[in-house]
C-alpha cells in the first residue's frame, strides 16, 4: 500500500496545518479569542460552523489517496505492481457502493429498475418488464432496519458527546453535563450537540440502509447517488476553499501595495484590475480550461491514472478562479489600506522609522484582517455555486470526476423524460444547499461581529 | 418677559442607568442660555429631549418639557413634525454633514421654508435671497445656486443658521456651532447670533464646552456634570462668584494656571529650521504628470531652544502640520534646511535619519486614531523602542521602562496588556506620550495634542508635558490653534498664515503687543473670559 499525493491534496492539508496554526496563534490574543467566542455564542453559528465541519470532514477523508499493490502469488523480489485505481478512505467505505452497481436508473429505495425491458421467459415468450435490482435485498423490513441505524447513530453520537464534554469539563464532569444539559454554558453547546446527534443519526441510516437498498436510487449507468454525492462534497469544498486561497496572497499583496506606495504602483495595479475584471469571467474561464484540455490531451504519459488527470484539471479550475475572482477584494483592500495608512498610528510608527513591510505586517494587514475573513466566507459559497454553473456549461471539472455540477449536468436531460428523473437533481441540490446554507449563515454572523461599523 | 421653553424635572434612562436627573431649566423669551459641561454631560441628550429626536433605546422616565405651555410629550408626531423647524430650530456642530452635499444650498433653504411656510417660486426665493442677507452670506443671488462643497465652513454654518432661521421659530438650539470653526470665523459667526437674537427677539439654547464662549454670548448660565445641572445663574454673577467647586475648577482650568514664565536665557538651539519650503504636486492623468503645487510651507524660519517649547499657532490650511511633518521627513522637503543641533536632516536618507529619529518623536490631535486598535500598550510603547534600539535589548529590560513610563504619565502599569479602545480620550493621549518617550526623544512635535481633549482633561495633559519637561529638558514645538493655551505652555511662539510666519517673538511680548494685523485679529477674535476673575 503506498499513499499518492495529488496536488490538491498537497494543498488541502497544507492549508489544514495552516488553520490549526492560526487557530493556535488565535488562541494567545485575547482580543481576537473574544471575538470568535461572541461569532459562535449565537447557535445559528454553532449550527452551521458544526455542519461545515461534517463536510470538512468528508473532504477530508476523501484527500487521501491510497493505491494498494496487486497480491501475485509465487512471484517474488520483483518491482511491486499496484492496482490501477486510486482509492481514498471514503471509497473503502462505501466500497460495497463502488461494486453494486446496477444496469441503470432506478428509484431510490425501490426494488426494480426504473424503466421496463425486454425479457425472454422461460416459456419463450418475449414481454416488457420491470427487472428486480441485483443489489437489493428483497426482504421487506425497512422499519426495522431504519430503527437499528438510528440506534446505532445515537449511541456513536452519544459516545462522542460524553467524550468531548470530559475534555471539556476536566474533573467536574457532571457539573459540566448538568449545564450543558440545561443549556447554561457559555457557548451554546446543546445546540451543537443537537446538531451532531442529527447528522450522526441521519448519516448512519443512510449508510446502513445502502447495504441493502439504492438510498439515493442509481444514475443512467447505475452508479448509486449516495455515493457520488458524498463524494461531490470533496470536489465542491476544495473548488470553494482552494481558490480563496489563491486568490487571498494575489489580493492582500496588490491590494495593499497599491494603497500603500500610491503613485505609478497603484497605477499599474488599478489599470491590471480593471483590465482582468472588464473581461467576462465565464469567457477567461472557459478559454483557459480549453488551453489546459489540450495540454491534458497532447501528453497523456504525464498520467499514470484518470484520477491524477482530472486532478490537474481541477488544481488548475481552482487556479483560474482564483484569477479572475481577487479583483473585488483587492479593490476593497486598496480602498482600506488607503484609510489605515493615513492613521496617525502609522504616522507614529514611520517617525519610529520603522521599515515599510514592517508597518504592512503589524499595523496594516492585522487591520485589514475583518474584510479579509468576512469576503473569504462569503467567496466560499459563491464559488461552491460557480463550480456546479460552470460544469453545466461544460468547462467545469473533468467529467470523469464526481461533482454536483456534474450530476446536475448529466440530471438536466432526464428532467423532461416522463416519469421523471429526479433524484440525481434532488441529491445535488440538497447536498449543495445545506453546504453553501450553512456557509451563508457563518458569514452574516462573522460580519456582523467582525465589521467594526456594527458595532453600536 | 415670558418663558419660552421649560425643562421641568426631566430625567432620562437607558435600561436601569440614569442618563438625565431631573433637570430643569426654564428659558425667557429673547434670551441666550448656555448649557455648559464636559462630553458625556448630558447637555447634547436634554436638546435632543427638547426636538424628541431621542434614540428608541432611551426613555424619558419622569418629567416634561413645555413650549410656551404646551407640553411636548403629548403631542402626536403628526403635530411635533411641526414643532421641529417651525417653533423650535436647531444648528449643529459639523456643518460639513448636516447639508446635503447634492443639493444646492439654495434649494435646501427654499426646501424648508416650502413644507413649513408654503411659499412659491419668486416669493420663495425672495425670501431665501433676504435670508442670506441676513445671516451675512455675500452675493446671496450667487450663493443660491452653489453646492456645500464649494463654500467655507463658516459659510456652511451661516446656511445652516439660515434655514433654521427660515420658518421664524421661537427658539434655535445651537449643539456646539462654532467648535469646528477657526477662532476667527467663530467670532464672526458668534457675533451673527447676538445679532439674529436682537433683532428678533430670539430665544437660544446655547450648548458648549467653552467657558469663554459662554462669557460673551449668554445670559444666563447653567452646569451640567453627570446629567445633573449643578448651578444655574446669571451670566456676571456666575463668572464673578461661581458657587459648586466643580464650576470653580471649570473655570480655573479654562483659564490656564496662568503663572508668568521667566523670559528665558539665551540657550543653545536644538532644532533650526531656515527657509523651510513644502510644496506637494498637483498631479493628474495618466502616470501622474505634476501640472502645479499646493505651497503648504512657504519659507519659514525659525529655532527652538534646547529645553524650551515653541508654539506655532495658526489657523486650520496655515500649514503648521506639515511643518511638523518636514521636520521628521515624513514629507519631502522641497527647499531649506532643517538643522538638528549642527546636523543638516533634509538631504539624508532613511538609513542616516534612523538615530535621529530617536531624538525627535511626535504626540498626535487624534487619541484615538493614533494608537493601533489592534496593539495592546505594551506592544504600542515597545515598538519605538525595538525599532530604534534604545532601553535595553532584553524584552524583560523593555517592560521595565514601559512599566516606568506608565507611572511618569500617571497611568497603572497593571495597563500593559489591555487595548486602547478601553481607555479614555485623555488616557490614549497619556498613551501616546508616553510612546513617544520610550525612546528618550530631546524633541517633541505636539501636533494639537489638547484640541480633542475636553476642559478639564485638558488642563491634566498640559500639565504632564510641563511636568515632563523639567524632569528631562525636552524640547517642545507645540503646533496648535487654541491661542488660550499660548502662554501656559510655551516660551515663544510663531504666528502662521498661508504658509508664512507672520509674527514671531516671546509669549509675553507677543501677547501684550501684536505687531502683525492677523495676530491682533487672532487675539481678539478668541474669546475671553471676563477681566475680573482673571486676578
Amino acid at each position: 500500500m503506498s499513499i499518492v499525493l495529488l496536488w490538491t491534496d498537497i494543498m488541502v492539508w497544507a492549508l489544514v496545518i495552516s488553520l490549526l496554526i492560526w487557530g493556535w496563534v488565535v488562541s494567545r490574543s485575547v482580543q481576537i479569542k473574544k471575538q470568535w467566542h461572541t461569532i459562535f455564542k449565537s447557535s445559528i453559528a454553532m449550527v452551521s460552523a458544526m455542519v461545515l465541519l461534517f463536510y470538512l470532514f468528508f473532504a477530508l477523508l476523501d484527500s487521501i489517496h491510497l493505491r494498494f499493490p496487486i497480491h501475485s502469488a509465487g512471484v517474488q523480489n520483483q518491482k511491486v505492481q499496484y492496482e490501477g485505481d486510486i482509492v481514498s478512505p471514503l471509497d473503502l467505505i462505501f466500497s460495497h457502493n463502488i461494486e453494486s452497481t446496477e444496469r441503470t436508473y432506478s428509484a431510490p429505495f425501490s426494488t426494480h429498475e426504473y424503466a421496463k425491458s425486454i425479457v425472454v421467459d422461460e416459456n419463450g415468450v418475449t414481454k416488457q418488464a420491470y427487472l428486480p435490482l441485483k443489489y437489493v435485498s428483497q426482504s421487506d423490513d425497512l422499519v426495522l432496519k431504519s430503527f437499528a441505524a438510528l440506534v446505532v447513530g445515537l449511541i456513536i453520537s452519544c459516545f462522542l458527546i460524553v467524550l468531548h464534554i470530559f475534555w471539556r469539563a476536566g474533573g467536574h464532569f457532571m457539573e459540566r453535563f448538568r449545564q450543558t444539559w440545561q443549556g447554561k454554558t457559555h457557548l451554546p453547546w446543546r445546540t451543537a450537540y443537537l446538531t451532531i446527534t442529527l447528522l450522526i443519526m441521519t448519516f448512519t441510516w443512510l449508510y446502513m440502509l445502502s447495504f441493502h437498498y439504492h438510498v439515493l436510487g442509481t444514475d443512467k449507468v447505475g452508479g448509486d447517488v449516495l455515493y457520488q454525492s458524498f463524494k461531490s462534497i470533496r470536489t465542491g469544498v476544495l473548488i470553494g476553499v482552494l481558490t480563496t486561497l489563491i486568490m487571498l496572497p494575489v489580493a492582500i499583496l496588490l491590494g495593499v501595495s497599491a494603497g500603500l506606495f500610491g503613485g505609478w504602483v497603484d497605477d499599474m495595479i488599478q489599470y491590471l484590475y480593471t483590465t482582468l475584471s472588464s473581461i467576462p469571467g465565464v469567457l477567461l474561464i472557459a478559454a483557459g480550461v480549453l488551453v489546459m484540455q489540450v495540454m491534458i490531451d497532447t501528453h497523456p504519459h504525464w498520467f499514470e491514472t484518470t484520477l491524477e488527470r482530472s486532478d490537474l484539471r481541477l488544481l488548475f479550475l481552482i487556479m483560474i478562479l482564483g484569477i479572475t475572482s481577487w479583483t473585488g477584494l483587492c479593490r476593497m483592500l486598496r480602498a482600506e489600506t488607503l484609510k489605515i495608512s493615513q492613521m496617525e498610528f502609522v504616522t507614529a510608527a514611520k517617525a519610529f522609522g520603522v521599515g515599510k513591510f514592517t508597518i504592512i505586517r503589524r499595523h496594516i494587514v492585522p487591520n485589514l484582517m475583518h474584510i479579509i475573513l468576512i469576503s473569504v466566507v462569503l467567496d466560499f459559497s459563491g464559488l461552491v455555486l460557480a463550480e456546479a454553473v460552470l460544469s453545466y456549461v461544460g468547462v467545469g471539472v473533468d467529467p470523469t470526476m464526481y461533482s454536483w455540477g456534474n450530476m446536475i449536468n448529466q440530471a438536466r436531460l432526464e428532467m423532461a423524460r416522463d416519469p421523471m428523473v429526479w433524484w440525481s437533481l434532488f441529491s445535488a441540490f440538497v447536498f449543495m444547499f445545506i453546504l453553501v446554507l450553512a456557509a451563508n449563515l457563518l458569514s452574516d454572523r462573522v460580519q456582523t461581529v467582525l465589521d467594526p461599523r456594527n458595532r453600536v | 418677559m415670558s418663558s419660552i421653553l421649560s425643562v421641568e424635572n426631566l430625567s432620562l434612562k437607558v435600561q436601569k442607568e440614569e442618563l438625565l436627573k431631573s433637570v430643569s431649566f426654564e428659558i425667557k423669551k429673547g434670551e441666550i442660555f448656555a448649557l455648559v459641561g464636559e462630553s458625556g454631560s448630558g447637555k447634547s441628550l436634554t436638546s435632543l429631549a427638547i426636538m424628541r429626536l431621542l434614540p428608541d433605546a432611551i426613555f424619558v422616565s419622569s418629567g416634561d418639557i413645555k413650549l410656551k405651555n404646551r407640553s411636548l410629550f403629548i403631542l402626536p408626531e403628526s403635530q411635533m413634525q411641526k414643532v421641529r423647524g417651525k417653533s423650535i430650530a436647531m444648528i449643529f456642530q459639523e456643518p460639513m454633514s448636516a447639508l446635503n452635499p447634492v443639493m444646492t444650498v439654495g434649494k435646501q433653504v427654499a426646501e424648508v421654508i416650502e413644507i413649513h411656510l408654503g411659499l412659491k417660486k419668486e416669493a420663495l426665493k425672495a425670501k431665501v435671497v433676504s435670508l442670506f442677507t441676513e445671516v451675512g452670506i455675500k452675493e446671496p443671488e450667487e450663493r443660491y445656486h452653489w453646492y456645500p462643497h464649494q463654500l467655507s465652513g463658516g459659510q456652511k454654518q451661516r446656511v445652516m443658521i439660515a434655514i433654521a432661521l427660515a420658518c421664524e421659530p421661537d427658539l434655535l438650539i445651537a449643539d456646539e456651532p462654532t467648535t469646528a470653526l477657526d477662532v476667527t470665523i467663530q467670532a464672526d459667526i458668534l457675533k451673527l447670533l447676538k445679532k439674529i437674537r436682537a433683532q428678533r427677539d430670539l430665544s437660544i439654547l446655547f450648548i458648549t464646552h467653552d467657558m469663554a464662549v459662554v462669557s460673551q454670548m449668554a445670559d444666563r448660565v447653567a452646569v451640567m456634570r453627570h446629567g445633573e445641572i449643578l448651578e444655574q445663574a446669571a451670566c456676571k454673577t456666575f463668572f464673578d462668584n461661581p458657587q459648586h467647586p466643580y464650576s470653580k475648577s471649570l473655570l480655573k482650568e479654562a483659564l490656564g494656571g496662568k503663572e508668568s514664565r521667566e523670559v528665558p536665557k539665551r540657550t543653545e538651539k536644538l532644532l533650526t529650521v531656515k527657509d523651510l519650503k513644502v510644496y506637494f504636486p498637483i498631479k493628474k492623468g495618466f502616470f501622474q504628470r505634476t501640472v502645479g503645487h499646493v505651497k503648504a510651507v512657504d519659507g519659514v524660519t525659525f529655532s527652538i531652544p534646547k529645553g524650551r517649547t515653541l508654539a506655532l499657532v495658526g489657523e486650520s490650511g496655515s500649514g503648521k502640520s506639515t511643518i511638523g511633518q518636514a521636520i521628521l521627513s515624513l514629507v519631502p522637503i522641497t527647499s531649506g534646511t532643517v538643522k538638528f543641533e549642527d546636523l543638516d536632516l533634509s538631504g539624508l536618507n532613511q538609513r542616516a535619519l534612523k538615530p535621529y529619529r530617536q531624538k525627535m518623536q511626535v504626540v498626535f490631535q487624534d487619541p484615538f486614531s493614533a494608537l493601533d486598535p489592534r496593539m495592546t500598550i505594551g506592544e504600542i510603547i515597545r515598538e519605538g523602542m525595538v525599532s530604534l534600539e534604545s532601553g535595553g535589548k532584553e524584552k524583560a529590560l523593555q517592560d521595565e521602562v514601559i512599566k516606568e513610563l506608565l507611572l511618569k504619565v500617571e497611568l497603572k502599569p497593571e495597563y500593559v496588556h489591555r487595548y486602547p479602545h478601553e481607555f479614555s480620550g485623555g488616557q490614549r493621549q497619556r498613551i501616546g506620550i508616553a510612546r513617544a518617550l520610550a525612546v528618550e526623544p530631546e524633541l517633541i512635535i505636539c501636533d494639537e495634542p489638547t484640541s480633542a481633549l475636553d476642559v478639564s482633561v485638558r488642563a491634566q495633559v498640559l500639565q504632564l508635558l510641563k511636568k515632563l519637561q523639567q524632569e528631562s529638558g525636552v524640547s517642545y514645538l507645540f503646533i496648535t490653534h487654541d491661542l488660550s493655551i499660548v502662554p501656559v505652555v510655551a516660551d515663544e511662539v510663531a504666528v502662521m498664515k498661508e504658509g508664512r510666519i507672520v509674527e514671531q517673538g516671546y509669549v509675553m511680548d507677543i501677547m501684550k503687543d501684536p505687531k502683525h494685523e492677523y495676530t491682533r485679529k487672532l487675539l481678539e477674535s478668541a474669546p475671553k473670559l471676563p477681566k475680573e476673575i482673571k486676578r
